[in-house]
């Protein structure tokens, strides 16, 4: 059988690639990919730890679909935002965008 | 070695594999299909767990939505350079060693935890679970209030959305 | 549709008209109208069904209709609220369904519908008529919409009031009417008499709730629920209030004993009873539609309904020929002054709505006495015909007014005043419908025999009054003779006889909308009373409806009282007399005549002129001193003595002292050396650290990431 070892490995691995491309990449639209690999993770977290320590609480399932309108909204309201700046600013490469700057 | 885990071993390694490909590939359209695979092996691996609601839900919700949005905002609009320069930062290398070290830190924590290496226990009545997670979710003494907030978190999440893209003449 | 849903949305339409014309037709004057009164209609339609329902019930008061919502959770048991319909309800909802809708139909002449608007007119003031071809003609009211978004919440309330199964949704349609009848009263609000008018009806009124909120707070305390079933059909709960002393032992009284009389403070303030009763004749400043609405269907009477309703609490501990209770007592006391002191007043009054105003507090003051003497359904049954009555009196005078206003238009001498009798005469030939409608309304109020509804109820309270309390009724007699007479003057000097004035001359008959309101509720002036003819009189060939049918709202029915032909007797000679004396003295006033009555009476004449000089004995208690007390004790000796001089002395001190600190302390060490210092050190500090806010998303989550990453190691090494 499968110990609980592989998937928690997999997730972290899962979260780490998806934090290097939310770092690492220069359009915003990549990063918001990253971001969803980082909720899967979290996601494959959750139902392990349901599966494999409290399978009669349904809490881990239920918070994983908390999650899914989470990054369901996530999605929608970040896409909309970079059309939004693009057409303010021609650009949504994360380094050029620095209204924010001193 | 047991065909579970072989199966497990194969999906674990197609994910991971189509995940790096999405934080590495230089076409954009390119990663967000590398971004369904990846999300197909995760809709399996809940399936391996038991949950195979959530692996139903994974599929609907995270490829036939999610994944499809950004394809169609990638291929659709003009966020997405066309030429193929590189898409990662010059620096990439601090974000790389940040990750590793990430990675490791969590392995050694866990490992670190009596509960790491748990075998899975079984359940009484693997049907069962799916209405116990359906009442549980509308259910007064459980998860309606997330419930209903997630609900709301959503018309207002499609609002803003349509607001902010609205193109104003 | 249940009966229970039906009573439910009976309230609402007026409240959907408010939020309506407020909120999106105050610009079309039809419309507004149009909603309005379509409220008033539907909500009619309702009473008038449900009545219907009602009387169709054996013994409504043991089943009435009855629907209980919970509310509001508070403390261990949630608070109910819901809607009840028994006996009493039902007839007030019979006479509030067509009082309400006659004075929404009514607005609309009284207000010049249809007519230009005027040459100067603007909002907050009475409109001054507009000049077409050449002729000055009424204009229409600047604020038209605005007056039906007004009646129709007042509306609203009233309905609550009468719909509501407990004493909290009770009170708040009583606080809703009176903010509606600050709101009305203050319409014109352009002239500093109609504001005042307003502040003095809710300040006066205020007076009264604030003592009823604490008797329904003290109510609540003591039974755990303000629901009146639940109280007054429990005999152990009005035992048990009827023996418990008051909290601290106030005055002896018992618990129950204490809240009537908290309760019944509410209704002195609301029905304008004596000593709070200074606002009702100057309400009189509204539009007339307003005093019909204030003084005839709706909030007075709810002060005698509130009573009515809370009577088994009020007469908790007394039977039937015992001695009264404390509330009771003071029932009885206030209502028979008050039935007494207000018909002098209105004999000495020259404004037709004031003297209007005046008997009304008398016979609201009858309704109330009859109530202390434990006359229950007499009181339920003068309140119903009353209502009728005096609304059509009311709406009769506004009638006047506005025919002898065209008159004044006409002339174009704005010096006579359109509402003074004196100024008035021979209205009958000018005004038929007018003046046979109002007739029927007088000879209502002051009981002519036989056909008026009036006669019938007062008899009633009168019968009572004799059987049980003889001072009462003395009181009440002396002054049906005096309401008899102060009617008849005013139906002389308006309508009889030859016009004192030009204006009067050219006068003119009001439009449809206006009389044809007249004309229905003289039905019922007249007809009411015929439900509540004594069976003794008639050997029990016409059945005593009414008594049967209300008397069962209470758990104990209350027996019929034996009939007696003596004070029926005694109050045909009375009204008969008053009439034909009042005929009689005002049969010929000629124009710039004094009152007849004033030679005669000398200084009581004065006195009642001035109404007893209650306005002055209160400006003079109440308003004069609370003015010194704000302008010269407080403000100057106080404020600008004690304080201010306090203070300055302070200042003075800290004035000094800081000039040392400033001079030895503060430049040299603080500014130079601390201030400065730090400054610089944290401007260059700021200039370095700026770079860190590149502004670029990565490069924060990277330092974040960062932290992270650290404080595992950390847990992890150490």
């Amino acid at each position: 059988m499968i110990p609980l070892s592989w998937y928690l490995i997999f997730a972290a691995a899962l979260f780490s690639i998806g934090l290097f491309g939310v770092l690492a990449r220069k359009n915003a639209v990549a990063i918001l990919l990253g971001v969803e690999l980082m909720l899967n993770a979290v996601n494959v977290n959750l139902v392990a730890f349901w599966r494999y320590r409290a399978p009669n609480m349904i809490a881990g399932q239920a918070f994983a679909i908390m999650i899914f309108a989470v990054a369901a909204a996530e999605v929608a309201v970040g896409l909309s935002l970079f059309i939004s700046i693009y057409r303010r600013r021609k650009t949504v490469v994360a380094n050029e965008i620095d209204l924010m700057k001193w | 070695m047991t065909l579970l885990q072989f199966v497990f071993l194969v999906i674990a390694a197609v994910t991971l594999l189509s995940a790096a490909l999405v934080v590495s590939s230089r076409n954009l359209v390119h990663a967000a299909l590398w971004l369904i695979v990846s999300l197909f092996g995760v809709a399996v691996l809940y399936a391996l767990l038991d949950a195979g609601f959530l692996a139903v839900v994974q599929v609907v919700v995270y490829i036939g939505a999610i994944a499809i949005l950004f394809v169609l905002v990638v291929m659709l609009s003009p966020v997405a350079p066309k030429d193929n320069r590189s898409q990662v930062d010059a620096r990439w290398w601090l974000p790389g060693v940040l990750s590793v070290l990430l990675f490791g830190g969590l392995v050694w924590m866990l490992s670190l935890w009596q509960g790491f290496t748990s075998e899975v226990p079984p359940v009484a009545d693997a049907n069962q679970l799916l209405v116990q997670l359906g009442s549980e979710l509308v259910s007064p003494n459980a998860y309606v209030l997330p419930f209903e907030l997630a609900s709301v978190l959503l018309v207002a999440a499609m609002i803003g959305a349509i607001w902010v893209a609205w193109e104003r003449k | 549709m249940t009966t229970e849903t039906l009573i439910w949305l009976l309230p609402l339409p007026p409240l959907a008209a408010f939020a309506l014309i407020v909120l999106f037709t105050n610009r079309s004057k039809a419309l507004s109208h149009s909603i309005a009164v379509a409220a008033a209609l539907l909500s009619w339609l309702g009473s008038m069904a449900v009545f219907i329902q009602a009387i169709g019930v054996e013994h409504l008061g043991e089943h009435p209709f009855h629907s209980v919502l919970e509310w509001l959770p508070v403390g261990d048991k949630p608070f109910e609220i819901g809607v009840l319909v028994d006996p009493l309800s039902a007839v007030t909802l019979f006479f509030v369904g067509w009082t309400v809708l006659m004075i929404f139909i009514y607005s609309v002449g009284y207000h010049n519908f249809g007519q230009p608007a005027g040459d100067h007119d603007h909002p907050g003031l009475p409109p001054h008529g507009a000049t077409v071809h050449g002729h000055t003609v009424p204009s229409v009211e600047p604020m038209y919409s605005r007056f039906f978004a007004f009646i129709a919440l007042f509306a609203f309330g009233m309905y609550t009031l009468v719909v509501s199964d407990n004493l909290l949704t009770l009170f708040v349609g009583w606080e809703i009417m009176g903010l509606c009848s600050y709101l009305l009263i203050g319409f014109w609000f352009a002239k500093p008499s109609a504001r005042a008018a307003a502040i003095k009806a809710f300040m006066t009124t205020r007076v009264g709730d604030v003592f009823m909120l604490m008797g329904v707070a003290y109510l609540y305390a003591a039974t755990g629920t303000l629901s009146f079933r639940e109280i007054f059909f429990n005999e152990e709960v009005l035992k048990h209030l009827a023996e418990t002393p008051a909290l601290g032992g106030f005055l002896g009284f018992s618990a129950a004993g204490l809240i009537g009389v908290l309760l019944f403070i509410g209704t002195i303030g609301k029905s304008a009873q004596w000593p709070l009763h200074v606002w009702l004749p100057d309400a009189m400043e509204g539009p007339t539609p307003v005093s019909a609405m204030i003084h005839a269907a709706t909030m007075v009477s709810a002060g005698v309904y509130m009573v009515i309703r809370m009577f088994p609490l009020l007469s908790a501990g007394w039977e039937e020929g015992g001695p009264l209770t404390p509330a009771m007592t003071a029932m009885a006391f206030i209502g028979a002054l008050t039935a007494l002191f207000a018909a002098t007043i209105a004999l000495a009054q020259n404004d037709i709505k004031r003297v209007l105003a005046y008997s009304t507090i008398s016979q609201l003051g009858y309704m109330i006495a009859a109530l202390g003497i434990g006359a229950y359904v007499a009181a339920a049954f003068h309140l119903v015909t009353h209502a009728f009555f005096k609304a059509l009196l009311f709406l009769g005078s506004g009638s006047v007014i506005h025919g002898v206003e065209h008159g004044v238009l006409h002339t174009g001498n704005h010096k006579v005043d359109p509402q003074d009798m004196f100024n008035m005469g021979g209205l009958r030939k000018k005004m038929p419908v007018t003046f046979w409608t109002f007739l029927i309304g007088g000879f209502a109020l002051s009981g002519f025999p036989f056909v008026t509804a009036g006669f019938w109820s007062k008899d009633e309270i009168l019968a009572d009054a004799f059987a049980n309390n003889l001072p009462v009724f003395l009181v009440l007699a002396l002054s049906a003779l005096l309401t008899a007479f102060y009617t008849m003057r005013q139906i002389t000097l308006t309508f009889l006889g030859e016009p004192r004035t030009k204006e009067a001359a050219h006068a003119q008959e009001t439009p449809w909308t206006m009389t044809l309101p007249l004309v229905v509720l003289s039905v019922f002036a007249i007809g009411y009373g015929w439900v509540g003819i004594p069976e003794g009189l008639t050997g029990g060939a016409i059945p005593n409806w009414f008594h049967e049918f209300v008397a069962g709202t209470l758990p104990e029915h209350l027996p019929v009282l034996e009939f007696n032909i003596l004070p029926m007797l005694f109050s045909i000679v009375i009204a008969l007399t008053g009439l034909g004396c009042g005929y009689y003295v005002y049969r010929n006033v000629k124009a710039g005549d004094p009152d007849p009555l004033q030679k005669p009476l000398g200084m009581v004449y004065d006195w009642l002129k001035n109404k007893y000089y209650f306005d002055q004995l209160y400006d003079r208690i109440f308003i004069q001193p609370s003015i010194w007390v704000s302008e010269v004790f407080t403000t100057l000796w106080v404020d600008r003595g004690l304080i201010d001089g306090i203070l300055h002395g302070v200042a003075r001190i800290s004035y000094s002292v800081g000039g040392i600190l400033r001079n030895d302390f503060d430049l040299p060490v603080i500014n130079q050396f601390i201030g400065d210092g730090s400054a610089k050190v944290v401007r260059s500090a700021g200039f370095e650290l700026r770079k860190v806010q590149t502004g670029r998303i990565q490069q924060y989550m990277v330092a974040a990431v960062v932290f992270a990453v650290g404080a595992l190691a950390f847990f992890l090494l150490r």
